[in-house]
C-alpha cells in the first residue's frame, strides 16, 4: 500500500490551486457551496479547457490527456476546496464523455468529444421521471424509430443546471414489449430541437436547481443513440457508478466546512468542549470519506468500473455534508438561520444555504437507500428475496 | 497511491490465515483465557519458528527485516483469530521500542532472544487513577542510588507482565521529576504481579515495585527526556490495536452475512430484508473507515512521516466503529449471538478492550482538535 501522491501529483496539485487563487484574485468568482453543481460559468469552463483539464482520463486519440482517475480527483478535489463553478463540464466530464469512450460509436466521439474537451458541450441529465426516481428502469419516455430518426415523447425531471444545458443525455424507452429493464436506450440530444420545453424548479433554497424537461415528437438522428439499442440501461448502471465516485458528494459544501473551524477559531468557540468535539468529529469523519472516494479512485485506475464502493462512499459521504451543515448550524446557533443577504448573517450565510441545500444530496445520484441496497447484495452478496 | 497489498504481503496474510485457523480454534482460546498464564509455549515457539516476532527487525538481529506495514498485515490476521498471548506485548510494547531506543549494545543483548522466542517482554506505562496517556500520570519513581535506580509505585493494565521476562518501565526519575524509560528484569522479587479479571480474557496486571533496583545501564533512550519516546510507543500500540480491530471486525461482519444469508424466518433469509441489507452495509462502511484509516496511519508510521493526525483519526474512527459493528451483528444475530455456544462473544470482548487501550475515540478527537488549531 502507499497512501502518497507522485512529486508530479503533488506539482499537479499545486499547478490546480495556482490556477484557481488566480482566478479568485482576479474576481472572476466567489467560493461558493455547490458551485459544482449550480455554477454555471462558460469563461471558467473555458479556461479549464484550456489547460486541458476537461477529459483528463480519456484517451489521448480522443483529445483526452490519459491520465489517471486519482489525477483527476486531485484536479476535482482543488475545484471543489475553492468551491469553483464547475458545473457547465462537469456532467459531461464526470460521466457522459467516458460512456461515449466506452460506448460510443467512432463517429459519435469525434463529434462530441471534442465539444466537451473544448468546454463547450454542456450536458444535462435526462434520466429521472415523475413516475421513475429510484426505479429508474420503470422510465415512460419513448423513442420511436421513424426513418433516420428517433421520434421521442415524455417528460424528464430532475435536470440539474438544465436551462443552461445544450444538450441533454437522454435515456428513452425503444422496446416496450421487452422486460423493462431490455427496452431502453440512451441518446444524446442536442437541446435546441424543436419539441424540447424546459421549465425551471426552485429548490428549497430558492436556487433554480432543475429542469422538468418535456419532449413532444423530437425527432432525434439515429446517429445519437449511444452504444446497443435497448442496453441503455446496463449502459447507464455502468455510468451511475461513475456519477456516484466523486469528491463532490463529500466536498460539495466544504468552503462551509473551511469557514465554520475559521469562526470558531476567531470567536474562540473552539474552546468550548462541545464544540471542540464536535468539529474534531467532523475532522475525523471528512478524512475517512476522503480514503474512501480515493478507494474508488483506485479501484477505476485498476480498469474496473467503481460498483459498491462508490455506492459506499457516496452514501457515507453525503451523511457527512448533511452532519456538517447541521453542525455549522449549531456552532453559530441563532445567528445560523440568517440568510446570505441578511443583516448580520455569519460566514457568507453559507450555514443556512448548506443546511437546506444538503437536504437532496443523498436523494441525488441514488438514494443512500438504494445505495445501500447495491453495497449489501452486490458488495455483500446478501441476497434479494 | 496504490491501496491492494503486495504480492509478499498477500502471500503473508494467507500463511497467517492457515496457521492461525489450524492451530488457535476457539475451544484453544477458551482454554488459554481460563488459564493463568494466557498463553502457550508451544504456540508461542512455533510463531517464534515462522518468523512473526522477528517479522519487522533487521536481520542482524535475526529478523525478517520487513517493515511496519507488514507487521500491520500480520496483526489483522492476528485480531482476526482472537490470538491469545504476548505477541502484541513482546513485539509492539517492547521489541520495536528497544529497536528505536536502545543503545547496539541494548539491541544485541535483546533483540535476538526475542525474535527467537525466549523471551517475553512488555510495557509498563500506566498507573492506578484515570490516566490520559500523559506525562503527569506517571508518578512511579525511580531514584538513583549508587549504580541503579530504585523503583518504587504502581503500575495498573500492564497487559502479560505476570509472564514478562523484562519490562518497559516509565518512571519519574529523580532528582528531575522528568520522565524516563528503564528496562527492568521482570522476574525480581521486588515485583508483585496480580493478574486482572477482564472482559476479554486477556492478562492485565497491577505491578507492584517495592525498592526495586534497575542498574543505570538499563536506561533505555535518554535519561529524563523518556516523554517523546512514550509518545511514539503510543502511537504505534494504537494503531497497532486498530490493525488488530480491523482483522477481528472483518470477521464478525463475514459471520454475520453469513448468518443473515443462512437464517430463515418469514419463509426468507433474514438477509434479503432491507434493514438487515442496510445495517450490513453499515458495518461494511465502518469497517472500511478503519481498514484505510489504519493502513493510511501504519504507512506513515512505516515510512518514518510525521502522522499523530493519522494515527488520532484512525484510533478515534475504528474504536468508535467497532461498538457500532459489534452492536449491528449482536442485533442481526439475535439471542445466539449472546451465548457463549457462539462465537461471536469472543470478538465482541475484544473489540472492547481495543477500543479502550492506548486511548480511546475521546483521547484522540482531542489530539485531532489540536492537530486542527482548534
Amino acid at each position: 500500500m502507499d497512501f502518497g501522491f507522485t512529486e508530479e501529483q503533488n506539482k499537479f496539485r499545486q499547478e490546480v490551486r495556482n490556477f484557481l487563487e488566480d482566478e479568485i484574485k482576479k474576481g472572476y468568482w466567489k467560493p461558493a457551496c455547490d458551485a459544482w453543481i449550480q455554477g454555471f460559468d462558460p469563461g471558467f469552463t473555458k479556461r479549464v479547457a484550456q489547460r486541458g483539464w476537461i477529459g483528463l482520463t480519456w484517451p489521448k486519440e480522443y483529445g483526452g490527456q490519459g491520465r489517471s482517475y486519482i489525477d483527476r480527483l486531485i484536479l476535482t478535489e482543488e475545484m471543489l476546496r475553492y468551491g469553483a463553478p464547475a458545473a457547465c463540464h462537469w456532467f459531461a466530464d464526470r460521466q457522459i464523455g467516458g460512456s461515449i469512450v466506452t460506448f460510443g460509436t467512432d463517429e459519435q466521439k469525434k463529434e462530441l468529444l471534442p465539444k466537451i474537451i473544448t468546454g463547450e458541450a454542456y450536458i444535462g441529465l435526462g434520466m429521472s421521471e415523475p413516475g421513475a426516481g429510484s426505479d429508474l428502469a420503470s422510465l415512460q419516455t419513448r423513442a420511436i424509430e421513424d426513418g433516420d430518426y428517433y421520434r421521442i415523447n415524455g417528460q424528464k425531471t430532475w435536470t440539474s443546471g438544465g436551462s443552461f444545458v445544450n444538450y441533454f443525455y437522454l435515456l428513452a424507452r425503444t422496446d416496450p414489449a421487452a422486460p423493462k429493464h431490455r427496452g431502453i436506450s440512451e441518446f444524446i440530444v442536442p437541446a435546441d430541437l424543436p419539441g424540447i420545453t424546459r421549465i425551471s424548479m426552485i429548490d428549497i433554497t430558492g436556487t433554480e436547481a432543475w429542469n422538468d424537461v418535456f419532449f413532444d415528437e423530437v425527432r432525434v438522428p439515429k446517429k445519437y443513440l449511444i452504444g446497443e439499442k435497448n442496453r441503455g440501461f446496463l449502459q447507464a448502471l455502468h455510468q451511475l457508478d461513475y456519477e456516484r465516485s466523486g469528491m463532490e458528494r463529500l466536498m460539495g459544501n466544504y468552503p462551509l466546512f473551511e469557514a465554520i473551524i475559521q469562526f470558531a477559531k476567531e470567536n474562540k468557540l473552539s474552546r468550548n468542549p462541545v464544540i471542540r468535539n464536535k468539529l474534531a468529529e467532523l475532522q475525523i469523519e471528512f478524512e475517512i470519506g476522503r480514503l474512501f472516494i480515493y478507494r474508488v479512485a483506485a479501484v477505476m485506475d485498476e480498469g474496473r468500473a467503481p460498483n459498491w464502493e462508490a455506492a459506499m462512499s457516496k452514501a457515507y459521504s453525503t451523511a457527512f455534508e448533511q452532519t456538517l451543515a447541521n453542525v455549522a448550524m449549531q456552532v453559530l446557533g441563532l445567528y445560523g438561520q440568517l440568510v446570505s443577504d441578511s443583516k448580520l448573517a455569519p460566514i457568507r450565510g453559507l450555514a443556512a444555504h448548506s443546511y437546506l441545500s444538503s437536504k437532496g444530496y443523498s436523494l441525488q445520484a441514488g438514494t443512500s437507500e438504494i445505495l445501500k441496497n447495491i453495497l449489501a447484495t452486490r458488495g455483500l452478496g446478501l441476497p434479494s428475496s | 497511491m496504490k491501496l491492494t497489498l503486495t504480492e509478499e504481503q498477500e502471500m503473508l496474510k494467507k500463511t497467517a490465515r492457515d496457521f492461525l485457523t489450524d492451530k488457535c480454534p476457539k475451544k484453544f482460546i477458551k482454554q488459554l483465557e481460563e488459564s493463568e498464564t494466557g498463553y502457550s509455549r508451544e504456540l508461542w515457539q512455533e510463531i517464534a519458528e515462522l518468523g512473526w516476532m522477528g517479522l519487522a527487525f533487521p536481520e542482524k538481529y535475526g529478523g525478517g527485516s520487513m517493515n511496519f506495514l507488514d507487521l500491520a498485515v500480520l496483526l489483522e490476521e492476528i485480531g482476526r483469530a482472537c490470538l491469545p498471548g504476548p505477541f502484541f506485548s513482546t513485539v509492539i510494547l517492547g521489541g520495536l521500542p528497544i529497536l528505536d531506543l536502545g543503545s547496539e549494545e541494548q539491541k544485541q543483548e535483546y533483540l535476538p532472544k526475542l525474535i527467537r522466542g525466549e523471551k517475553i517482554f512488555t510495557l509498563a506505562l500506566t498507573e492506578p487513577g484515570y490516566p490520559h496517556y500523559d506525562a503527569s500520570s506517571v508518578k512511579v519513581t525511580a531514584t538513583p542510588d549508587g549504580g541503579n535506580y530504585i523503583i518504587n509505585g504502581s503500575k495498573l493494565f500492564v497487559p502479560d507482565a505476570h509472564i514478562a521476562d523484562y519490562l518497559l518501565c516509565v518512571a519519574r526519575t529523580k532528582p528531575k521529576d522528568e520522565i524516563t524509560i528503564l528496562l527492568a528484569d521482570a522476574k525480581s522479587p521486588r515485583i508483585n504481579y496480580t493478574v486482572l479479571k477482564t472482559i476479554a480474557g486477556d492478562k492485565l496486571c497491577e505491578v507492584v515495585f517495592d525498592q526495586m533496583p534497575v542498574p543505570k545501564a538499563n536506561i533505555l533512550g535518554r535519561l529524563n527526556q523518556g516523554w517523546d519516546a512514550v509518545q511514539k510507543i503510543i502511537e504505534r500500540a494504537a494503531v497497532g490495536k486498530c490493525c488488530e480491530m480491523v482483522g477481528n471486525l472483518q470477521r464478525v461482519l463475514e459471520m454475520t452475512v453469513d448468518y443473515a444469508k443462512e437464517r430463515k424466518q418469514f419463509d426468507r433469509p433474514i438477509g434479503s430484508f432491507q434493514i438487515i441489507q442496510h445495517y450490513c452495509a453499515d458495518m461494511a462502511t465502518d469497517i472500511d473507515g478503519a481498514r484505510f484509516s489504519t493502513y493510511q496511519a501504519a504507512w506513515m508510521l512505516s515510512e518514518g512521516l510525521p502522522c499523530t493526525k493519522e494515527v488520532a483519526i484512525a484510533k478515534a474512527w475504528t474504536s468508535q466503529a467497532s461498538q457500532r459493528v459489534v452492536a449491528l451483528a449482536h442485533q442481526i444475530h439475535g439471542a445466539i449471538g449472546v451465548t457463549i455456544e457462539h462465537d461471536l462473544h469472543y470478538y465482541t470482548r475484544r473489540a472492547k478492550a481495543a477500543e479502550l487501550a492506548f486511548g480511546d475515540a475521546n483521547f484522540y478527537r482531542e489530539i485531532v482538535a489540536t492537530e486542527m488549531g482548534l
